[in-house]
């Protein structure tokens, strides 16, 4: 079987902001379909990397590539990328001044040029799916964080993409919802998205993810399957990790 | 001291002749100077220092400076200038209504620019960030998030601008103008009776304050029917 290349791949990647190291020596490949959960704690550099992959920090050393295009600094690039990758985040961001509805057609109609019909269609059946369709017409300010984030995930989807980076999708929700939203994750990841996901919901990560990152201080320190990252983590480091974050 | 009520029955049709001047010089100056605000902040937010660095300047001008000045510097001082006298321009700036509409739309530009620029810098980063994700390009990012929650965010502070144009269109007077406050300067001087027409004048400009911060209320609450 001829090896497919990666879907995404990260080569000696190196940011700063301004002289602090941000991320050191990153090495990631990600193949279709596979999902990737990193963590780890807080100021590591998780939420700096995903960005980089679909630049919204530009890194300064090293190659990413997505779906075969080089990450550069040009506008163009970038946005061409942004096209094909998907993005959740904590804090949901979805556009307050429309409706559901048209947060899930404006960049249907705007980057694929869609027609108002097809666009409402697929953003319809994407709510549908994520199970808030019944919420089309509604603002987002009255819809509940579940909800909100649950729509977020469905207007990244409406633009067909390759891949989905999530970052920290649940951490903003009251513990009662974080569920629905995981279920949507877990639904997606078993049609086969490939996604990388940035959590502490090591529950998800135990029954999703192909493969865990663990990263500290700008570094990935180990990378594995979960059985085996779970019960042998190979660093010091990730084991004081996994033991605060089980205590909690 | 007696009050003189028919005085101003019998003044009104010349006060809503000047009210329609005022009406005039405040609508043209408002929408042109809010226009020219557009673009104005288009520039001033640019990253290119040859486009935001004049407009700077220019606000700081006009922010800085009695619109009395300007306006004097417009009518009294222009046509000193040897080009503005003899050229094309002249037909304009010998008109005391179009020197007026001129210091006024500039005025409304450079404040509504500031006003502009402080509602987009109130967006949340978060929204562009999101819009970016999506594959939006810079422009259409700004088209479709950035503007409209800018313009919700700039809509108290503007509504405070709009009032404040519409007193400055008083300033008319003092070039030959007859607008509201033209006209009670004038039959204040054939009659001697400032308490009774300067008043119905006030009264006038409290109508048309009332009439303005309703109407934009209603814009508000039109347009915060969502929260956040
Ligand atoms: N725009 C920025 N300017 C300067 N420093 C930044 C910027 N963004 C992130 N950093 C720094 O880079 C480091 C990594 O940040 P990052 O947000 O990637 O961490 P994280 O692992 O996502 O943490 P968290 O779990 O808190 O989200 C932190 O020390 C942070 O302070
Ligand atoms: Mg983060």
């Amino acid at each position: 079987m001829p090896s497919k290349p990666p879907i995404i791949s990260l080569k000696s990647v190196h940011k700063y902001f301004g002289t602090y190291h941000a991320l050191r020596n990153i090495n990631l490949d990600v193949e279709e379909g596979q999902k990737i959960v990193v963590c780890g704690p807080s100021g590591s550099g998780k939420s700096t990397m995903i960005r980089c992959v679909n630049g919204l920090e530009q890194h300064d050393e090293g190659d990413i590539t997505v779906n075969g295009h080089m990450m550069t600094t040009d506008e163009k690039t970038g946005n061409l990328i942004r096209q094909e990758v998907g993005m959740v985040f904590q804090s949901f961001n979805l556009f307050p001044h429309m409706k559901v509805i048209e947060n899930l057609m404006m960049a249907q109609r705007m980057v694929r040029k869609k027609t108002k019909a097809e666009a409402r269609d697929t953003g319809m059946k994407l709510l549908e799916r994520v199970g808030i369709s019944a919420q089309a017409d509604k603002f987002p300010g009255q819809l509940s964080g579940g909800q909100q984030q649950r729509v977020a995930i469905a207007r990244a989807l409406c633009m067909n993409p390759k891949v989905m980076l999530f970052d920290e999708p649940t951490s903003a929700l009251d513990p009662e919802m974080i569920s629905e939203v995981l279920e949507v994750m877990t639904e997606l990841a078993r049609e086969g998205m490939t996604m990388i996901c940035v959590t502490h919901e090591m529950g998800f990560a135990r029954s999703v993810a192909d493969r865990i990152v663990f990263m500290d201080e700008g570094e990935i320190v180990e990378a594995g399957e979960p059985e085996t990252f779970f019960a042998n983590p190979e660093h010091n480091r990730t084991r004081k990790f996994l033991d605060q974050i089980i205590s909690h | 001291m007696t009050f003189d009520g028919s005085l101003i029955i019998d003044s009104l049709p010349r006060l809503m002749d000047g009210l329609w001047i005022t009406l005039r010089l405040y609508v043209l100056a408002l929408t042109c100077g809010t226009t020219l605000a557009i673009a104005l902040v288009l520039m001033r937010i640019s990253s290119k220092k040859y486009l935001s660095w004049p407009v700077m300047g220019y606000i700081y001008f006009f922010r800085g400076t009695p619109i009395l000045v300007q306006l004097f510097i417009i009518y009294y001082g222009l046509p000193q200038l040897e080009f503005i006298r003899t050229g094309p321009l002249w037909t304009f700036f010998r008109e005391p209504f179009f020197c007026a509409w001129f210091a006024l739309t500039l005025n409304v530009a450079a404040y509504t620019a500031e006003i502009f620029r402080g509602g987009i810098l109130g967006v949340n980063s978060g929204l562009v960030e999101a819009s970016k994700a999506l594959g939006m390009t810079y422009t259409q990012t700004f088209r479709k998030v950035t503007a409209p929650i800018a313009f919700k965010l700039s809509l108290p502070a503007y509504s405070n601008e709009m009032i404040s144009v519409l007193k400055a269109t008083a300033l008319a007077s003092t070039v030959t103008i007859f607008d509201v406050t033209g006209v009670a300067r004038k039959i204040v001087a054939e009659t001697f009776a400032p308490y009774e027409i300067f008043l119905s004048a006030a009264i006038i400009y409290l109508v048309l304050a009332w009439v303005i911060q309703n109407g934009v209320r209603h814009l508000e609450r039109r347009i915060s029917r969502y929260a956040n």
